[in-house]
C-alpha cells in the first residue's frame, strides 16, 4: 500500500480494487471504531463544502478526531506563512492530513514534506482521487463489473479533471467511452491519444440524445463557470446539455447516471425519481470510499 | 598585399573542456546551469559565431576542468546539441554528444501559472519525454506538460 493518496496514476489496478473492495466492507459496517484515539486533519485552503464533509463524516465513523480548517481567512496561512511551514507544523500534531489547495502540485509537495500520509482531496485543476475512487466504487455497484463497461461522458470535457481522471483509471477495465460536448469543449487530444495507444474505442457527438440509448453509464458533469477566463464563452455552452425525464425512453435497463455534483441545470429535477438517477448514492458512497482510504493509509489492511 | 584575416581567433587551451554548437541565445543559461560564473579558471567564451548547423553558435571553453556527465547533462535542455570535447596537451582526446537525463531537477520552470513550483519555493522536477526530435516536460508536482524549456532563473 502506498503512504499517501496524491494521484491516481500512483495506484495500480489491484490497489484500486484493493481501496474499493475495503470501501464495500465499509458501508456495509457504516461506523467502527478503527481508528479510535487516531487524529485526522482536513485542511482545506479554498473552501469545499461537499468534499470536506464527506471526508470528515468519513473520520468520523472510523472513530477519529478531525481537526483542520475550511477556509484560509482565519489561519497564519493569510499572514503569509508558506505551505511547508503548515504542513510541517499540523503533521507534528496529527496521524494523517487530507488536504484541499487551489496550487496544482500542492499535495504532491506537500508529502514530500512530512512524514505521514497525505490525501489529496482536490489540487486545482489537477487531480481528485478520491471522486475518481468513488466514481469506480459506484460504477462497480451499479454494474456489478468495471469491466467492458460503457461509459458516455457529457458536458465540459475539456476542463473537467473528473472526466479526465475516470477516464484514465478506466483504462484498466477495457471499456468503450462517447464524449458528448459542444465543440468548444471538446476532450482534449492527449486524452484521446492516450486512449489510442490503448486501444480503447470512442466516439465523439455534440448531441445529447445520439447515444442515450446504448451506454451504460451516463457520466454528467457542470459547465464550470470558474475554468473560464471569458465570460461570452461560458454564456454559450452553460447550458447546452439538459437531460430530462422524457429523453429516458428506451434506454438500457442497467444505465445509470452519475453527476460529481452540485449540479445547476444540466439534469432536471423530474428525473430524481427514475430508476436511472445514481448521483444521491454515488455522493453517499463517497463516504464508503473515504473511510477506505483513510484506513488504508494508516495501515488497516 | 595580404587578405585580412576573418578569422576569429579564439586561444586554444591546453587542457580542459571545449564545449561546441551551443545555441548562440542559450549561451548565459549554460553558464548559468554549470555556475561558471563564480569559475576561477580562465574560461572563453564566444557568441554569436558562425555556424553551419545552428546558423549562430556559441562556444566555451574551460581551462583545467572536466565535467562529470551528470553535470553536462544538465545543459541538454539549453543545449541539446552541444558536443563536448576534452583538452589534455593541446589535443582534442575525446568528442562526445550530451545525454538527455530521464529527469531534470531545478533547472527548467514549469509552465502552469497555477503549478505550486510557480508559486512556493519548491525545487522544479520533470520527467523529460522525447518525441522525435523534441523534448518535452513531465512535471512531477502538477502533472502537466511544459513544451519549451524556460530556464529557471537564478
Amino acid at each position: 500500500m502506498h503512504k499517501n493518496l496524491i494521484s491516481i496514476h500512483d495506484f495500480s489496478k489491484e490497489e484500486i480494487l484493493h481501496i474499493l473492495s475495503v470501501a464495500r466492507e465499509m458501508e456495509a459496517n457504516k461506523s467502527q471504531k478503527l481508528l479510535e484515539g487516531k487524529v485526522v486533519a482536513c485542511l482545506f485552503f479554498e473552501p469545499s463544502t461537499r468534499t470536506r464533509l464527506s471526508f470528515e463524516t468519513a473520520a468520523n465513523r472510523l472513530g477519529a478526531r478531525v481537526i483542520g480548517f475550511s477556509d484560509v481567512a482565519n489561519t497564519s496561512i493569510s499572514k503569509g506563512e508558506t505551505l511547508k511551514d503548515t504542513i510541517k507544523m499540523v503533521s507534528n500534531y496529527v496521524d494523517i492530513i487530507v488536504m484541499r489547495h487551489p496550487l496544482e502540485g500542492a499535495a504532491r509537495y506537500a508529502s514530500e514534506v512530512c512524514d505521514i500520509p497525505v490525501v489529496n482531496a482536490g489540487d486545482g485543476a489537477n487531480q481528485h482521487p478520491s471522486q475518481t475512487l468513488l466514481d469506480l466504487y459506484t460504477i462497480l455497484e451499479t454494474q456489478g463489473r468495471l469491466d467492458n463497461v460503457s461509459i458516455n461522458m457529457v458536458g465540459d470535457l475539456k476542463y473537467g479533471r473528473t472526466v479526465h481522471s475516470l477516464l484514465q483509471a478506466m483504462s484498466h477495465f477495457n471499456p468503450s467511452f462517447c464524449f458528448t460536448s459542444p465543440a468548444e469543449l471538446k476532450m482534449p487530444m492527449e486524452y484521446k491519444e492516450f486512449l489510442d495507444t490503448r486501444g480503447i474505442p470512442y466516439t465523439e457527438t455534440a448531441s445529447l440524445q445520439k447515444h442515450l440509448r446504448d451506454c451504460d453509464i451516463l457520466y454528467m458533469t457542470r459547465v464550470q463557470q470558474e475554468r473560464f477566463n471569458d465570460p461570452m464563452e461560458y454564456e454559450k455552452v452553460k447550458d447546452v446539455y439538459r437531460l430530462e425525464r422524457a429523453m429516458l425512453d428506451g434506454v438500457r435497463p442497467n444505465m445509470k447516471i452519475l453527476h460529481p455534483l452540485p449540479r445547476v441545470g444540466e439534469i432536471a429535477d423530474d428525473v430524481d425519481d427514475t430508476p436511472y438517477a445514481y448521483y444521491y448514492k454515488q455522493a453517499e458512497n463517497g463516504m464508503y470510499v473515504r473511510m477506505a482510504i483513510i484506513a488504508c493509509l494508516l495501515g488497516y489492511k | 598585399m595580404s587578405e585580412k584575416n576573418t578569422q576569429l581567433k579564439v586561444s586554444a587551451i591546453k587542457d580542459g573542456t571545449v564545449l561546441d554548437h551551443i545555441p548562440a541565445q542559450n549561451i548565459f543559461q549554460v553558464i548559468d546551469i554549470l555556475d561558471l560564473s563564480q569559475a576561477l579558471n580562465p574560461v572563453t567564451i564566444g557568441v554569436n559565431l558562425e555556424s553551419k548547423s545552428l546558423g549562430r553558435k556559441g562556444i566555451i571553453k574551460i581551462a583545467d576542468r572536466f565535467f562529470a556527465d551528470e553535470e553536462l547533462s544538465r545543459i541538454s535542455l539549453a543545449a541539446p546539441d552541444a558536443t563536448v570535447n576534452i583538452i589534455r596537451n593541446y589535443e582534442v582526446v575525446s568528442k562526445k554528444k550530451i545525454d538527455l537525463p530521464a529527469e531534470v531537477v531545478g533547472i527548467a520552470k514549469c509552465s502552469n501559472p497555477m503549478c505550486v513550483t510557480n508559486r512556493q519555493a519548491v525545487t522544479t522536477r520533470f520527467k523529460t519525454v522525447k518525441e522525435g526530435e523534441k523534448v518535452k516536460l513531465l512535471c512531477h508536482y502538477c502533472e502537466k506538460t511544459t513544451e519549451e524549456f524556460i530556464p529557471l532563473r537564478h
